[in-house]
């Protein structure tokens, strides 16, 4: 078993800090976002089944010889209020470590859910109140507000895709067709599910720098996905223009304190009847800050590259599996 | 929506246009007066009337003087003031809130503005950094 708990452990450390650093440094996920973010739930659950796996194999190692049989004694001495032989300190420690890590991540899981969940309900009640229907269009909603919003409210039988009357003056009828498209992947690939997980483990674990780094690349990723399939209504240009138009406008309100919604959209409208130049030159962006998001998307329907071929497709899949099935095999075979 | 959250609306439209707070029934009279009256449907009750506004008052949308009988409702702010601030919840800094929903632009810096503003080739000044 101590075998086992070693290996879960330098899992553990590879997730935790190489292998994602490599991962965000690639080029490659923006080529293929869908596969990338197949990986990075892998390297999350792998992180999280060896951290903990490691901690209760090594805690368990004077209860048993294999995993089950130690469980069971282990329930045993618990009902009677006892300790096995050879039961040292760090060993009660990992078993500790084991169970309050599990029950944090897990209550830290579930508690940021249903605070999504009642803000969402929330935020729906005013959006009944407070916008109009679109046109018909099902599940579509127009708010009076100058500076280009768009947003989508995923929920359980009640998702919206909210517009303001400030992107649909700023936006021609394509640009908003392809904003439309965007938020709709959104809402039917789930994407709220996956940002929620990632969510919750940064909250869970903010001193971990790679739980960070992961939500951020996982938004991006995200929206990466929903301009692909924006992309199959529009073409790329029309979603760049859009993404710049809606970015240089908003870039003047997300600051805190500043109403130059009109202003800035205005000055956006007097250009959004040219084309975007050819070449951006070089687009450089952090990967690791929440905020840079924006320049990454353009950048990659300016220049668009090719997904990732059979070969490189296939072994992203075989690692994401083998990062799943080491730390389950191990834990299963102790 | 609901037959509810319809009844809500409508009701919230009447309150937000009306210059001074209106009894239960005096919003029923709007309600069947144009241009609310939208739909050829049953009168409303004044009892239906009355429980959609204490649904309003618990959702903070109404204020209910209760100084004089029968009880008026008016709107606790404008609409305006409503869309602002929902607005401001979308736009702002508070990650419980925008943890619900996704945006099509998240935040923007100043020097991606910039960058922005050179694709598009806008030649005015970028918007307020800071």
């Amino acid at each position: 078993m101590i075998t086992a708990a070693a290996s879960l452990g330098i899992i553990a450390v590879l997730v935790a800090w190489p292998v994602p650093l490599i991962l965000a440094a690639s080029a490659w996920p923006s080529q293929s976002p869908g596969l990338a973010l197949v990986l990075w739930q892998a390297i999350a659950l792998s992180g999280g089944l060896s951290m903990i796996g490691s901690l209760l194999v090594y805690g368990l190692i004077p209860f048993g010889e294999t995993l089950v049989q130690s469980l069971s004694s282990l329930g045993a001495n618990l009902r009677a209020g006892t300790l096995p032989p050879g039961t040292s300190f760090t060993h009660v420690l990992a078993l500790g470590g084991a169970i309050i890590l599990s029950t944090h991540l897990l209550l830290n899981l579930s508690s940021t859910f249903v605070r999504a969940e009642r803000e969402r309900r929330r935020h729906y009640t005013l959006i009944a109140l407070l916008s109009d229907p679109l046109r018909g269009q099902p599940g579509m909603r127009v708010i009076d507000y100058p500076a280009p919003v768009a947003y989508c409210l995923p929920g359980p039988g009640r998702s919206a895709t909210v517009l303001s009357n400030g992107l649909i003056r700023l936006l021609d009828d394509d640009q908003v067709r392809a904003v439309i498209s965007h938020e709709q992947a959104h809402l039917t690939q789930r994407h709220h599910l996956v940002l929620l997980a990632f969510k919750s483990w940064h909250s869970a674990l903010p001193w971990f720098p790679i739980a960070n780094r992961a939500e951020n690349a996982v938004a991006l990723l995200v929206e990466m996905l929903a301009d692909d399939h924006a992309r199959r209504v529009v073409d790329d240009h029309t979603l760049a223009r859009a993404i710049a138009l809606v970015g240089y406008a908003l870039a003047g309100v997300t600051a805190p304190r500043n109403t130059e919604a009109d202003a800035a959209a205005n000055a956006a409208t007097s250009a959004s009847a040219g084309r975007l130049p050819a070449s951006p030159g070089r687009i450089r962006a952090e990967p690791d800050h929440p905020a840079h998001q924006i320049l990454p998307r353009v950048s990659r329907l300016m220049n668009p590259r090719a997904p990732l071929g059979y070969p490189a497709t296939a072994s992203v899949l075989t690692m994401s599996t083998l990062l799943l099935a080491g730390p389950a095999l191990i834990l299963f075979a102790t | 929506m609901g037959s509810l959250g319809v009844l809500e609306r409508l009701i919230m439209d009447v309150l937000w246009d009306s210059p001074t707070a209106l009894t239960a029934n005096e919003l029923r009279d709007c309600l069947l007066k144009p241009p609310f009256a939208a739909d050829k449907s049953k009168p409303l009750a004044t009892t239906t009337v009355l429980t959609v506004l204490s649904r309003l008052e618990a959702k903070k949308f109404v204020a209910r003087d209760r100084t004089l009988r029968p009880h008026s409702y008016s709107a606790v702010m404008s609409r305006a003031a409503h869309t602002a601030g929902l607005m401001h919840d979308v736009l702002g800094q508070v990650p419980d809130r925008q943890a619900a929903l996704a945006r099509f632009i998240g935040d923007v810096t100043p020097e991606e503005a910039e960058t922005l503003r050179r694709l598009l080739g806008v030649s005015t000044t970028p918007p307020r950094s800071s």
